[in-house]
């Protein structure tokens, strides 16, 4: 991974589209914020990642907006770790930012699918 | 790679948000949350091969730089007020007090025994404030509730001595001078002259005083007063010889006497068997000019020659009775009111010289000169004698509210070490500090609201105490004691203050824990630092020494109160009574008088239950005298000054005042027989030289230059107090009043008897009416009012000995406190020290020596402020230096007893402290 791509990827949190990314990630059950750091660039193969510099301020902005709700939780053995759950609001939130990322998608796809074919 | 080579990222991190100075709660949950991402991510980089140096140089990249506190500066800046991620409202200042009342009561309902001990202190501290302020506010502050008070002026007569009599308490003005200052002067609008007497008011068959006003007829127009019902007298109402005579009723007189109907007016009222008409009511609001005593009924000045037909105060050019009011001129000052009369006084004066004054006399007077004093608060004799002792006391009073304050301070502070771990949770939840001072700022203020409803309830009991403490039963105070806005405010500013003192500093401190340090330590064993030693020290040592200065004073009081009751005033007041019997009601003629009371006089000698009894003049110790000049023929002794008092032959026995030589009155002394006079000790010494007294004689002044009378000395006794007990012994003369003839209509005996005062008062009502029913008495026991009349002194010990008991038991509750707190947070070193084989004794001593240690430095400093206190009590003594070495040895042994007794519960339990167990919690 280059620097190029990481100063990308900081550039898309900040403009907001990987907001989707968190949100998706916390959907089901609440994570903190090194286990969704780590998911994303797992899952995107090593091709996403982030700085801490900007992934904690996006995670307190989605929080501040009541999308998520974070908590400190202690478990027996470990240490304390605040964990991020999507809220009520986040899951609409969530339900909206898909359907514009589908049809985003899709039309992208319409257009590159197009010229390839 | 171990562990404890990571770096530590929460450092990092604390440098990098620095500069950002979020809320220190946020901060903290921040710098958590990231420095777990970034040592996990380190670990991962290590995990993955990478070396540990790159690994942490990647780290600190990413963590350090703009990024990072740039973006949480627009997430948390803008909300400043509102906490960590997890609260999205936005807090204003106002917002929340509800609550925080709300959770104040909470706490407080929690901790019963704390607040108990705090609202009692405070309503103690408190009510003990309010209720000497309330007494200073009417006795003092309290404007007449007349229009505009402040323009209000007192014509106060300037002179060094002058000779005549006084014959009530107002005493600045005689008739003739009134009447030559009403025509003469410009500096008011209008004047008025007034005097207050005690006259005898027939109602149903019996004769009842009744407290009268001699008013001019300005009086209520100068007061600017409306009637509560019919009229108020008028300048009509008051001209020489007025025939149809006017009374106006006080409304409380009213109330209680006609009970308020409005067909009183019109109805005759029989005043010193004179028939006055009720014209009208003053305003409720109004109970006269004098502060401390009320009015019941008010008459024009132009009555007084018909209630003293034998010598009218009004015709004396030397009977001072009247006191002159003026209301100054709109725009005009004192001091311009002052030039005006001073201008006038030499022809007010020139104008009302007494004939019969010789030559001294008459120099002196044409010197006199009056002055425009302010009258907004009335007149007081109340206030002269009590104003000091008042403020004293509540100077007093205030610095056990303060010694309060630093126990409630000290309290707090405890109690804010055994808080820190729920400030600590309440910060990391994301409580902002400024918060958390207001919430404890508010349950101070709790505290101080609930001590000060308690306090001004306490004080309303303590101020009528006090009242009724400085009036005596012949002589009542009446002062209104309604909570002004002046007390109201003066009781919520010392709530606001004492909760500002005792609440700001444990706050403060409260609310400045590290919530890291203070969670991680789970609430023990916190190291509080030297300067919270310091400040908890810093409160005993004031406490101490402040009660040290109180319980000094206190002692000094007792002492001067047991000083003067322990006086011996020269005669034996014990068993005697003194009985006042007035016969105005017979109507006997001047001759007649001396005949009926040489007859009342053996009458009640021949009471049952009577052993001796005599008539006097003057009552010793009574605070009233006379005086005469004389001359001892053939001396150098030349009008000399003396106390004189009219006794009876048996006087001396009844009072037991020793005869030194010759012989005291008999039945051949007469007014026939030539004028004789027993005299006192210290009167044959400063006056008759050497040799034998009996037999000398002396020559009293005579008014208008006349020459001397001649009085022979047949007797000498022992010396007495004449004025107070206070004085040095002054000479003095005895007449023999069966030589005198006086035009009283009464006649004070004096009654030594062993029946009991109740019994003996009733044999002398029956011997009275046996007399004659038209004959008035009252008694009362000698003793009793000799003590009554150290009212003020009495005050003062009562009241310094309470609050200096009241101070040392709050200093000793203060250091019981402060050294078992100590016991618990030193607990582990004395574990340690006992196995290490310090022995029982040795703790107990440790923690002695601290308690001593504080006692030595608060005495010190308590010795400093007794010496320096001194001068402001000093004129209130008696018998005793405000510098009294063996008054202030007392007092810092009593404050070694009191910090002995408090501080050996704590060191016996820290010599009882198990060293195993201790270091085993270690």
């Amino acid at each position: 991974m280059t620097y190029m791509q990481q100063a990308g990827f900081d550039r898309e949190l900040k403009k907001g589209s990987a907001e989707l990314l968190i949100l998706s990630l916390v959907e089901h059950r609440p994570r903190h914020g090194y286990e969704i750091g780590r998911l994303i660039e797992e899952r995107s193969g090593g091709s996403l990642t982030f700085h801490i510099a900007s992934f904690y301020p996006l995670l307190y902005r989605l929080e501040k907006r009541g999308l998520l709700e974070g908590k400190w939780v202690e478990k027996a053995g470990q240490r304390r770790r605040r964990y991020y759950k999507l809220t009520a609001d986040g899951r609409k939130a969530l339900a909206a930012q898909r359907n514009s990322w589908a049809a985003f998608v899709e039309a992208i796809h319409r257009i590159t699918g197009a010229e390839h074919a | 790679m171990p562990e404890n080579q990571s770096p530590d990222w929460k450092q990092i991190l604390r440098a990098e948000l620095a500069g950002l100075r979020l809320e220190p709660g946020r901060e903290e949950a921040v710098v958590e949350e990231l420095a777990q991402d970034a040592s996990d991510r380190y670990d991962d980089l290590l995990g993955r091969g990478v070396a540990a140096k790159e690994a942490e140089q990647r780290m600190r990249a990413e963590l350090s730089g703009e990024p990072l506190s740039a973006e949480l500066r627009r997430i948390f800046r803008p909300a400043a007020d509102s906490p960590v991620p997890g609260q999205v409202e936005r807090q204003q200042w106002w917002r929340g007090w509800g609550r925080d009342l709300r959770m104040a009561a909470r706490v407080l309902r929690l901790n019963p025994l704390f607040t108990t001990v705090a609202v009692v202190s405070l309503a103690l501290g408190i009510g003990a404030n309010t209720a000497i302020f309330q007494l200073i506010d009417a006795v003092v502050l309290r404007t007449l509730p007349v229009h505009d008070p402040q323009m209000l002026a007192n014509v106060d007569l300037i002179h060094r001595g002058r000779v005549g009599s006084t014959v009530g308490r107002q005493q600045e003005l005689s008739f003739a001078m009134w009447e030559q200052l009403r025509q003469k002067q410009q500096a008011f609008s209008a004047t008025t002259a007034w005097s207050a007497e005690t006259f005898a008011w027939s109602t149903d068959g019996a004769l009842r005083p009744a407290n009268g006003l001699w008013v001019s007829g300005d009086f209520f127009a100068v007061l600017g007063m409306q009637p509560a019902l019919g009229r108020l007298m008028g300048p009509s109402d008051d001209h020489a010889g007025c025939g149809a005579q006017t009374a106006v009723l006080s409304y409380a007189f009213w109330q209680r006497n006609f009970g308020g109907r409005a067909t009183v007016l019109g109805q005759k009222i029989v005043l010193d068997r004179q028939i006055f008409q009720i014209v009208g009511v003053t305003p409720a609001s109004f109970s006269g000019l004098e502060v401390g005593r009320s009015f019941d009924v008010a008459v024009p000045l132009c009555a007084e020659p018909l209630v003293h037909p034998d010598e009218s105060w009004t015709r004396q050019a030397t009977t001072w009775w009247l006191d002159a009011l003026g209301r100054l001129r709109p725009g005009e000052t004192l001091n311009q009111a002052t030039a005006n009369l001073e201008a006038i006084s030499p022809g007010i004066f020139a104008a009302t010289l007494p004939e019969k004054y010789d030559a001294i006399e008459r120099r002196d007077y044409l010197r006199f000169s009056l002055r425009a004093l302010p009258a907004a608060t009335g007149v007081s004799e109340l206030r002269k004698d009590y104003e000091q002792p008042l403020w004293l006391l509540l100077a007093i009073s205030g610095l056990v509210l303060l010694i309060a304050c630093a126990n409630l301070a000290n309290l707090m502070l405890a109690r804010a070490g055994a808080r820190q771990r729920e400030m600590a949770v309440r910060l990391s939840l994301g409580a902002s500090r400024g918060r958390l001072v207001r919430q404890l700022l508010v349950e101070s203020l709790l505290l101080a609201m609930v001590g000060a409803a308690a306090g001004a309830a306490l004080a309303q009991a303590l101020s009528r105490g006090l009242v009724a403490g400085i009036g005596t039963t012949g002589d009542p105070v009446f002062l209104s004691l309604a909570m002004d806005w002046r007390v109201m405010a003066f009781t919520v500013a010392i709530a606001a203050g004492t909760c500002l003192l005792f609440g700001v500093a444990p706050a403060l401190r409260a609310a400045g824990a590290d919530p890291g340090l203070a969670l991680r330590s789970g609430g023990r064993g916190m190291t509080p630092g030297r300067e919270r030693f310091l400040l908890r020290r810093g409160l005993i040592v004031t406490q101490v020494a402040l009660s040290l200065l109180l319980v000094t004073t206190a002692l000094l009081f007792v002492d001067t109160f047991q000083n003067l009751v322990r006086v011996n005033p020269g005669f034996n007041p014990r068993q005697v009574a003194m009985a006042d019997f007035y016969f105005s009601a017979l109507k006997l003629s001047p001759e007649r008088r001396l005949q009926f009371r040489k007859e009342l006089l053996r009458q009640v000698q021949a009471t049952p239950g009577v052993m001796q009894a005599a008539e006097v003049e003057i009552a010793p110790v009574s605070g009233n005298g006379w005086d005469e000049f004389i001359d001892v023929p053939g001396s150098h002794v030349e009008r000399k000054l003396a106390n004189v008092n009219g006794v009876t032959a048996d006087y001396f026995r009844t009072l037991q005042i020793p005869i030194l030589a010759g012989r005291t009155f008999a039945d051949s002394d007469s007014p026939q027989s030539p004028a004789v006079a027993v005299v006192s000790e210290a009167f044959a010494k400063r006056f008759l030289g050497t040799g034998n007294p009996v037999g000398k004689t002396f020559g009293d002044r005579q008014d208008g230059g006349q020459p001397d009378k001649i009085y022979q000395v047949i007797g000498v006794a022992g010396d007495t107090k004449y004025y107070d007990l206070r004085e040095t012994i002054t000479p003095i003369i005895y007449l023999d009043n069966a030589q005198r003839v006086t035009p009283d209509q009464d006649s004070l005996l004096l009654i030594r008897s062993g029946e009991p005062l109740a019994t003996l008062t009733e044999s002398l009502k029956r011997t009275a009416s046996e007399i004659s029913p038209g004959i008035a008495t009252t008694s009362w026991g000698m003793r009793q009012s000799i003590l009554e009349g150290l009212g003020r002194e009495r005050l003062m010990a009562t009241l310094s000995g309470f609050y200096g008991a009241l101070a040392a038991l709050l200093a000793m509750v203060g250091l019981y406190g402060i050294l078992s707190w100590m016991v618990v947070r030193r607990r582990s070193e004395i574990g340690v020290r006992m196995a290490l084989g310090a022995t029982r004794r040795g703790i107990v001593s440790l923690m002695l020596r601290e308690a001593l240690v504080l006692l030595g430095i608060g005495s010190a400093a308590g010795v400093v402020l007794v010496l320096a206190a001194g001068r402001t009590v000093s004129a209130m003594l008696y018998g005793v230096s405000p510098a009294n070495p063996s008054v202030l040895v007392m007092a810092v042994a009593g404050m070694a007893a009191i910090a002995v007794l408090a501080s050996w519960l704590p060191a016996d339990r820290a010599a009882a402290v198990d060293p195993v167990e201790t270091l085993r919690e270690e």
